[in-house]
């Protein structure tokens, strides 16, 4: 097993039966590797299949082809080694916050008593700040907040993987970077691997160390790989200072303006398997012409 | 406040309509003594609000008395109506709930046991009853039967469907924690479905105090429903009347109390 692939998403399709009686292919042949302690995040616009992608990883959906490796294994179903943050939240609205993260903690641990169970959910109450809300019940609770109970609930069983799906696309600003924040300290402390959907630019520069630009479905692909060139050390504030910043960000947006439509037809040859690795502004040339053209 | 004034005004037009505006008929003394006062004072048959009131509070007053299997106390009857009731609706909960979650949870179930459903639930609960005094040999255990197979229905369909529909991002949270079949059923399906499954209870009991009463007239010998068909035998309206109220209140009750328990299951969103 090569701590190279930790993650590896070899030649998976899904195919739903459409509305005329033939099949719609949202992607095939699609191959993805994450290395162990990295953070993967894939970009895209809406519909071309990314909750697909995770919800395959998690085992909640099953591929139509292809499999799905994981530490050397190939999965099958759910693991509690694989911690989901759902784009809507998915709180369970008759348990009270700490209900709901003590419902994951004691599932892991079949064997903790109440105390255990109430100190480990609080660890994590406090972490993603809700200290104070405890019983309080999601429908009191503001969208922001709601979501972070899902994270608090994601991290408080230790998973092997976190899988992320849109985490803060639904929160303010303020609380966006903040949570940002926590989840890349949490990342860093821990080594923990996340693979992460996203809308954000700039959420996935300041948080992966892999972006995923996958072009606009139905026939979705990986069209490239984008090593963040930002250093490991970075913080949010400064980040738009880094001289790589301007490269990368034009970059990404470049692709999901323009080149995520065309993709396909423009790059007849593509291969999924061997999907190009960039990194804008350290050795890809063709990004130079590019950051010259920036809006 | 307007139920109040309503309920006055119902009052006086009852009172008003049964004062008694009839014809005398003019006749010997004698023969007036056994018409009594319908005919001889022009009192309508129908009896007033203020006969049904004094009746009423004889009865409150001694609603357990037992004179033999015609003359029993109110109470008397009314605890065997629902104690019938009781007994034929927890078996029914006993073996909806269960099959429903079966139903519910098991795609292959649900289209195998579907026609059945389909076909048995039309059925009218009284249908039933030869049946069932046929097989049974009991006319109480017949009535019981009968309260079984009609409060069956409603709880086993909304039972099945409230488990169908869980949110499915509820179910996928399950899932991810690895959560197993039995624990995932209680503490994930059961919670989200129990607003619906309490609502198929109510709709439930309110269905079987309805059938209780015609079970009764028809398998006689004790309980409400036989009381109001005694009475009716007997020609006393005011004992009738009586009893229509007593069915409507303790049809009421049992229908407040599974209101409070939807209550007390249902979670704001
Ligand atoms: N059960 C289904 N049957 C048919 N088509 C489906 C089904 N589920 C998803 N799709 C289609 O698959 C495509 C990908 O859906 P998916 O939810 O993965 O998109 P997404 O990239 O996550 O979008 P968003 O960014 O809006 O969340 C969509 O075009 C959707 O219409
Ligand atoms: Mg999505």
């Amino acid at each position: 097993m090569t701590n190279d692939k930790f993650i590896s998403v070899e030649a998976i399709a899904k195919r739903y039966p459409a509305a005329g009686g033939g099949q719609t292919t949202i992607f095939e042949n699609l191959w993805l590797s994450l290395p162990r302690g990295e953070f993967g995040c894939v970009i895209g616009h809406s519909g071309c299949g990314k909750t697909t992608v995770l919800n395959i990883l998690a085992g909640l959906d099953q591929p139509t082809e292809g499999a799905v490796i994981v530490d050397g294994q190939a999965i099958e179903g759910t693991s509690l080694d694989r911690a989901v943050i759902f784009q809507s939240h998915a709180l369970l609205p008759w348990r009270t916050v700490m209900g709901n993260v003590a419902y994951a903690v004691s599932s892991k641990w079949r064997g903790w008593d109440k105390a255990k169970v109430r100190a480990h959910v609080q660890r994590f109450i406090d972490l993603v700040g809700l200290t104070g809300s405890e019983n309080k019940r999601p429908s009191e609770l503001s969208g922001g907040m709601k979501q972070r109970v899902g994270i608090a609930r994601a991290l408080s069983i230790t998973p092997k993987i976190m899988l992320m799906d849109e985490p803060f696309s639904a929160l303010d600003a303020l609380t966006r970077g903040s949570l940002q924040d926590e989840v890349r300290r949490i990342c860093l402390e821990t080594g923990q691997t996340t693979f992460m959907i996203t809308h954000d630019v700039d959420e996935a520069m300041y948080l992966a160390d892999k972006i995923y630009l996958m072009t606009n479905g139905p026939g979705a692909v990986i069209a490239e790989i984008v090593e963040n060139p930002l250093p490991k050390d970075r913080a949010r504030i400064d980040l738009h200072r880094h001289p790589y910043y301007y490269g990368l960000r034009n970059h990404i947006v470049d692709f999901l303006v323009t080149r995520s439509k065309t993709f396909t037809s423009s790059n007849p040859n593509h291969d999924p398997l061997h999907v190009p690795i960039v990194r804008p502004g350290i050795d890809d040339a063709s990004v130079v012409p590019l950051q010259a053209n920036a809006r | 406040m307007v139920s109040i004034l309503l309920f006055c005004g119902f009052i006086a037009a009852w009172h008003l309509a049964t004062r008694g505006s009839g014809e005398v008929a003019k006749m010997s003394p004698e023969y007036a003594a056994l018409m009594g006062a319908t005919a001889t004072q022009g009192k309508s048959a129908m009896p007033g609000p203020f006969d049904v009131g004094a009746k009423l509070w004889e009865h409150i007053q001694r609603p357990f008395y037992d004179n033999g299997p015609n003359d029993k106390g109110l109470g008397i009857q009314l605890g065997y109506s629902i104690a019938r009731v009781m007994i034929g609706y927890l078996l029914a909960v006993a073996v909806a709930i269960p099959l429903g979650f079966l139903i519910g949870m098991s795609p292959l179930m649900n289209k195998a046991l579907d026609p059945f459903i389909q076909v048995l639930k039309p059925i009218s609960p009284l249908a039933w009853m030869p049946l069932a005094l046929y097989t049974i040999k009991d006319s109480s255990l017949s009535a019981i039967f009968v309260i079984f197979i009609c409060s069956v229905w409603p709880m086993l369909l909304n039972t099945s469907f409230g488990v169908a529909s869980v949110r499915k991002e509820w179910i996928n949270v399950a899932r991810t924690l690895e959560v197993g079949t039995v624990r995932r059923a209680f503490t994930v399906i059961l919670p989200a479905a129990a607003p619906t499954i309490l609502t198929g209870m109510r709709i439930s009991i309110g269905i079987a105090w309805l059938v209780i009463v015609a079970a009764e007239m028809l398998v006689g010998g004790t309980g409400i429903g036989y009381f109001v068909w005694n009475e009716w035998n007997n020609l006393s309206i005011t004992n009738v009347i009586i009893a229509i109220l007593t069915i409507g209140i303790v049809g009421m009750l049992l229908d407040q109390v599974l209101a409070r328990f939807t209550r007390m299951v249902t979670f704001p969103e």
